[in-house]
């Protein structure tokens, strides 16, 4: 008896199925994402990764015309190919990562059909969370300031992927991004270290 | 109304949105970042710990930037590149 009322609520819908494993796995998730950002295998991943799409960033741009505006282009280039390689790393868990990748295949492939097909699976009720976060934050009791209000849209906008989310849904987005940032610059910052140290013709030093 | 509510829950999470879960998320929030991290007060408001975060992630995005071209322009040189990624790659 006592099975078929757990399991009732469980089979009856895919959403609250979905739902409660989302519960359970955001919250181990959440202690992980943390950890995951920090841990040296992730980085070591991370870089090797990095270093295999950005061979493939300077090899695939043409002998580029002696002209100083290359820099600025092939850093955002260089950028670009960060986000990408960094939202792969997340491995599709968090929607900042997915918002990544799909817009670049947006901007690679530009076709419509596909546009409308990601935007559709990715945000699937992006039509009705145009009202919802409306809702969502006049409900918080004391939440409700417009300073508060007008902040979580700001950042909202810096996450990727998080314009028409609720509330908690920013807060959780924006916490993950922040660590795998975190990450993404120390990884970089390594990698221009060792390549200053090396192309300076000094030694380069053994990996710390 | 009812499918809007669906919706809702579906993306998110849980409908009664609690403020509990709000402060837990902000507090979490709180503790990733370095600024507030050192100010060591529990009376940072939510719009303090947002702003804060909203500053850090335009500085965290800066730095990425500024970092992108340091490495474009280090990768430019093409031969040192190419033997400091091998060496690199082989050292890891």
């Amino acid at each position: 008896m006592a099975s078929t009322l757990l399991s009732n609520p469980v089979t009856n819908s895919d959403r609250s199925r979905k739902k409660k494993k989302k519960k359970i796995q955001a919250k181990d998730q959440n202690e992980q994402d943390h950890i995951k950002w920090k841990s040296d295998s992730q980085q070591q991943n991370y870089s090797s990764k990095l270093l295999q799409a950005l061979s493939q960033v300077r090899l695939g741009s043409p002998p580029p015309p002696p002209s100083s505006a290359d820099a600025p282009r092939r850093g955002r280039a260089v950028r670009e190919a960060a986000d990408t390689v960094l939202a792969v790393a997340a491995k599709g868990r968090s929607r900042w990562s997915r918002a990544i990748l799909t817009n670049r295949l947006k901007l690679n492939f530009q076709k419509k059909h596909k546009k409308q097909r990601v935007v559709a699976t990715v945000s699937g009720p992006s039509r009705s969370s145009s009202k919802k976060p409306k809702v969502s934050v006049l409900r918080l009791k004391g939440k409700s300031l417009p300073a508060v209000q007008r902040k979580v849209r700001v950042l909202g906008r810096l996450v990727p992927g998080c314009r028409k989310q609720p509330l908690p849904v920013i807060l959780e987005e924006a916490t993950d991004y922040i660590a795998a940032l975190e990450m993404q610059v120390r990884v970089m910052a390594a990698l221009a270290e060792r390549l200053s140290d090396s192309g300076a013709g000094s030694s380069s030093a053994p990996p710390s | 109304m009812s499918s809007r509510r669906s919706r809702s829950r579906q993306s998110g999470g849980s409908r009664p949105i609690t403020d509990d879960q709000i402060n837990d998320l902000v507090s979490k929030l709180q503790q990733l970042l370095p600024e507030i991290r050192e100010r060591r007060s529990d009376k940072v408001s939510a719009a303090t710990v947002l702003q804060e975060t909203c500053n850090y992630i335009r500085s965290l995005h800066r730095e990425v930037d500024d970092l992108s071209e340091r490495l474009s322009g280090l990768l430019e040189s093409s031969d040192t590149a190419q033997a400091a990624i091998i060496r690199n790659l082989l050292m890891q």
